[in-house]
């Protein structure tokens, strides 16, 4: 019934595309003003996923306006996220400073009974004067065990860039996260917060490979936090979480390299990893990813017509810039010109690399006016971008796709491909619709 | 610290932001951690500005902290310098900068560019959006108004006046100086400069030619005016043209220091009519709470009572700077003054007197969306719905018919409510139809929440268990013990009251059943209430 897939690897009968090598100096890396978020923006879609977790911020009033300004509306549902503000009189003395926050958190958890884990999440205000907020967080933790575990995080602009702060967010669980029992079958992690829409489709693929048990980082509530040891195999769902692929791999666990679950070719090439470190029969693999892996190649050729051979050109924003390009590259025939990301990770990010044109620019790091003068002179048919760039850009012509939506949106998977392609089609298309 | 999920005002450098992207051939360069340029889609989203904001960050990241900073800062300035080449720069920190005290002033100084450089000092961890913008234009003006100009002799030309207050990301700003622009016109008076928004360094110098300031916006431009009625010896209009009454005694206050005839204004109000109209009647004593900034709250309580027949039964502001004149107004209308930036304050306000209208920010029209109460927007901060394509004053006499507009829509109009009340058993006008009409959409009710009180929603779902559990703002827990509560019989003829008003009725009944000692309400009780408290 099913035909027999023909998996597009570029050679070789498994899934490892052939690895073009490229040079450290092949990497533009720039210094200079960068238009990015800080970390602390991570809390908007991680306090969605953990749904007893509370993240409060330890700041400065630009903190809470910035949590404001990039939560829009959802500031009104009683999110269950908000920021100590430093006042003049915290910085008057640091032993003062520990007693407010104190006070603070007592009376958050008086008022939200319901909320089992509490992140303190440092600022750059309050790493400026070292306000020592994992010492907070033990402090904390102590005095309102066995209700809440308290943890800390930073999320600072000086120290992170928009996604990192969720790679900070779940770092800091992996020290608490539960040993795996002794002689414990081999078991698979998803690392990374995704859309439970997306968590369910995976989930079943997993099932139905005959992949178990699976485990979800994080978790949707904190008292599920997964096992970890030297039998779990992890798989990174994002391309940002250096950090936490470091901390679990100190703890025994091994990560499966693969590309990006972007695409019918990403998410084909992740699964394919999970299943070779689990022996799973190759046969098997292809007859139930088929119906999936057909639905999004359908899906994504609605907007080939339109995608195929335009020159896109990338800001740095998420780290998700480089898997985002192979995906457009390699399956709707875009012409990668520049990919900038906040920060490269070589290992995570090597295999995706090769999969893009020779000729692609990659740059780490931002000098913002120098790279708009390069979106200027390449006049690229599509660049993506953050909001404060994106209608600057588009009142010079040039058409562009704000780059946050990425992050918010599902995009991972089969069914989610078409989805993924759309959000590049869609702005060209109204750009030829319009007629004003 | 202070615990805070929503706030009515951004840091203090966002005001410097707002100032510097109203401005033309000005430049910030805002000494501030990566991240902090957050705050240019501020600009380039909610106002939908097709430039990117003046503003040069220094993005110094952990890496650079120590001696690296200062460079940093210098290298920066100097490369904004280069590539913008502005007529003046203004120089700051952010607040992280603030704590790792390199010194904008001395190292902008020390780097000699040979354009107007001013520093700001402006205190983050004491003060906020609305003073940093204050300071700012303050700052800009002392440093650039050329002393020696005076306003050229009065015989053969107009008088020319100062529009000072309008900036980036204000409330109608633009529309604002259009509608006042063409009201001076109207009365032979030119508008010499309007300022920050529109202008230059080179316009500021000339800031003395003009023969008085009207001051539009006073929370931006107060202190830049006080500082040029010293200065030049320019007199400044106060009256606030919000509202038909207030616009024309703007213009009798112009037209004195002007030294022109009133008359000459051409009055285009639809508002009196409008309101003195058969279908205004029901507005007639619509209770009404206002909240905002203090010049936007106070200009619309007296709209609302004197202009449009409604009770002000709570006005409050979040500016503390402007608290004075609030409490005040506050006296005129017989009600307790809010001032405060905690919203939660302001949704137990709201929720204690159940108003029938509430005119405040975007945060207050969640607040209302949440306890099903109409609700029309008259005050930053605002979403991005409240900067509109379509010409929309708030000033003069247009502005006055947009206020009519956009308050009574929200508000069922008279003839719907009489049909609703006739057929409220009618399918179309049940709980389940929604509140379209309300302007918030087809809103769903909203599920009870434990930790938000809501007297809504919270009695509603506590009457069975006889005992609700509420939150203060201090976020103690307070039980509140409840009457037997209603009979079922009771109960059944509250529903049939619609939506909009039952919260309130709900309210009364117990409120009167509490003060007669009855522990439990009747549908007798319902209608004595309805009596007691018949207006």
């Amino acid at each position: 019934m099913t035909p027999a897939l023909p998996l597009t690897a570029p050679a070789g009968g498994d899934c490892a595309p052939v690895l073009r090598e490229r040079n450290d100096s092949d990497v533009l890396r720039e210094r200079g003003q960068r238009e990015v978020f800080c970390g602390l923006t991570g809390i908007i879609w991680l306090h969605r996923k953990v749904q007893d977790a509370f993240f409060l911020v330890v700041g400065s009033r630009t903190c809470a306006h910035l949590l404001q300004s990039a939560a829009g509306v959802m500031v009104f549902a009683e999110p269950r996220f908000g920021t100590a503000i430093i006042e003049e009189r915290d910085l008057a003395g640091m032993a003062d400073c520990n007693e407010e926050l104190d006070r603070v958190v007592d009376r958050l958890l008086t008022r939200r009974p319901d909320i089992k884990l509490l992140f303190l999440v440092g600022s750059c205000p309050s790493e400026v004067i070292k306000l020592d907020l994992s010492r907070a967080a033990q402090r904390l933790s102590g005095k309102h065990s066995p209700n809440v575990r308290v943890l800390n995080y930073s999320g600072s602009g000086i120290e992170t860039t928009f996604t990192e702060g969720e790679d900070a967010c779940l770092a800091s669980l992996v020290p608490v996260l539960p040993a795996e029992p002794a002689g414990a079958a081999p078991a698979l992690m998803i690392v990374g917060a995704l859309p439970d829409v997306v968590e369910d489709q995976f989930l079943r693929l997993f099932a139905q490979l005959g992949i178990g048990p699976v485990h979800c980082l994080p978790a949707r509530r904190a008292a599920d936090l997964p096992p970890v040891g030297p039998n779990t195999r992890f798989l990174l769902a994002q391309p940002f979480l250096g950090e936490t692929a470091r901390s679990l791999e100190d703890r025994g666990a091994q990560r499966l390299d693969a590309l990006f679950p972007f695409g019918a070719e990403g998410t084909t090439h992740w699964l394919h990893a999970a299943a070779q470190a689990f022996g799973i029969d190759e046969m098997h693999f292809r007859s139930v990813i088929a119906p999936g892996r057909e639905r999004a190649k359908r899906a994504i050729d609605h907007c080939r017509e339109r995608l195929a051979g335009k020159r896109i050109f990338f800001l740095p924003d998420s780290q998700l810039e480089i898997p985002l390009a192979r995906f457009l590259h390699q399956e709707l025939g875009m012409a990668p010109i520049e990919v900038g990301t906040p920060y490269l990770h070589r290992r995570h990010m090597a295999q995706e690399l090769a999969l893009l044109p020779a000729d692609t620019v990659i740059s780490e790091g931002q000098d913002v006016d120098r790279q708009l003068d390069r979106v200027r002179l390449a006049q690229p048919d599509l660049t993506v971008c953050g909001l404060g760039l994106a209608n600057p850009l588009e009142a010079e012509g040039l058409t562009t796709k704000w780059a946050i939506e990425l992050v918010f949106s599902p995009i991972h998977g089969f069914d989610q491909a078409g989805d993924l392609a759309e959000l590049f089609a869609r702005p060209l298309r109204r750009r030829d619709m319009l007629r004003v | 610290m202070q615990l805070t999920v929503w706030t009515y005002e951004g840091p203090p450098h966002v005001g410097a932001m707002r100032i510097a992207t109203a401005m033309k051939g000005l430049h910030y360069v805002l000494h501030a951690p990566q991240g902090d340029t957050y705050a240019d889609l501020l600009f380039t989203m909610i106002e939908r500005r097709g430039h990117r904001p003046p503003v040069t960050y220094t993005t110094f990241q952990a890496r650079d902290l120590g001696k690296d900073t200062a460079h940093l800062f210098q290298s920066a300035a100097r490369d904004a310098y280069d590539r913008y080449q502005p007529q003046a720069m203004i120089v700051g920190a952010s607040c992280t900068a603030e704590l790792i005290q390199d010194d904008p002033a001395g190292l902008s100084e020390a780097m000699r560019l040979p354009i107007p450089v001013i520093p700001l000092e402006l205190p983050s961890y004491q003060r906020k959006e609305n003073w940093g913008a204050a300071e700012t234009f303050y700052q800009i003006v002392r440093k650039l108004a050329d002393k020696d100009v005076r306003p050229a002799a009065r015989e053969g030309r107009r008088p020319r006046a100062n529009l000072i207050g309008p900036t980036a990301l204000g409330f109608r700003h633009r529309d604002d100086i259009i509608e006042i622009t063409r009201l001076l016109d109207s009365m032979g008076i030119d508008v010499h400069l309007t300022a920050p928004l529109g202008a230059s360094p080179a316009d500021i110098a000339q800031i003395g030619a003009a023969d008085f300031n009207v001051l539009l916006y006073p929370e931006i431009g107060d202190t830049a005016v006080r500082w040029l009625e010293k200065t030049f010896g320019q007199k400044t209009v106060r009256t606030v043209p919000i509202g038909h009454g207030a616009t024309r005694d703007f213009i009798a206050e112009v037209a004195a220091v002007a030294g022109v005839d009133p008359a000459l204004a051409l009055d285009t109000s639809h508002m009196p009519w409008w309101s003195r109209s058969v279908d205004s009647t029901y507005l007639t004593s619509k209770r009404v709470f206002i909240f905002g900034d203090a010049t936007h709250a106070i200009a619309a309580a007296r709209v609302a009572r004197d202009e449009l027949g409604f009770e002000v039964v709570g006005l409050g502001c979040y500016n503390r700077e402007f608290a004075r004149d609030l409490r005040d107004a506050a006296k005129l209308y017989g009600v307790e003054p809010l001032i405060t930036d905690d919203y939660l304050e302001v949704e137990d306000a709201i929720a204690a007197l159940q108003p029938e209208l509430v005119l405040g920010t975007q945060m207050e029209r969640h607040i209302a969306k949440r306890l099903r109460i109409p609700c029309a927007v008259i005050s930053a901060p605002v979403h991005v719905q409240d900067f509109p394509a379509r010409y929309s004053p708030q000033m003069g006499f247009e502005g006055a018919n947009v206020l009519f507009d956009s308050w009574v829509h929200p508000l069922v109009m008279g003839l719907e409510e009489h049909l609703l009340t006739m057929f409220r058993d009618d399918f179309e006008f049940s709980d389940s139809a929604g509140a379209s009409h309300l302007g918030h959409g087809h809103a769903a009710p909203t599920a009870p929440s434990p930790f938000v009180p809501s007297d809504v929603e919270g009695q509603a779902a506590n009457t069975a268990q006889g005992v609700s559990t509420s939150l203060d703002t201090n976020g103690s827990v307070e039980t509140i013990a409840e009457p037997e509560g209603w009979s079922a019989e009771a109960e059944k003829e509250l529903m049939k009251i619609p939506f909009f008003v039952r919260g309130k009725a709900r309210r009364n009944t117990e409120r009167f059943a509490a003060e007669q000692g009855l522990s439990a309400i009747t549908l007798e009780t319902l209608y004595d209430a309805k009596a007691h408290y018949a207006r």
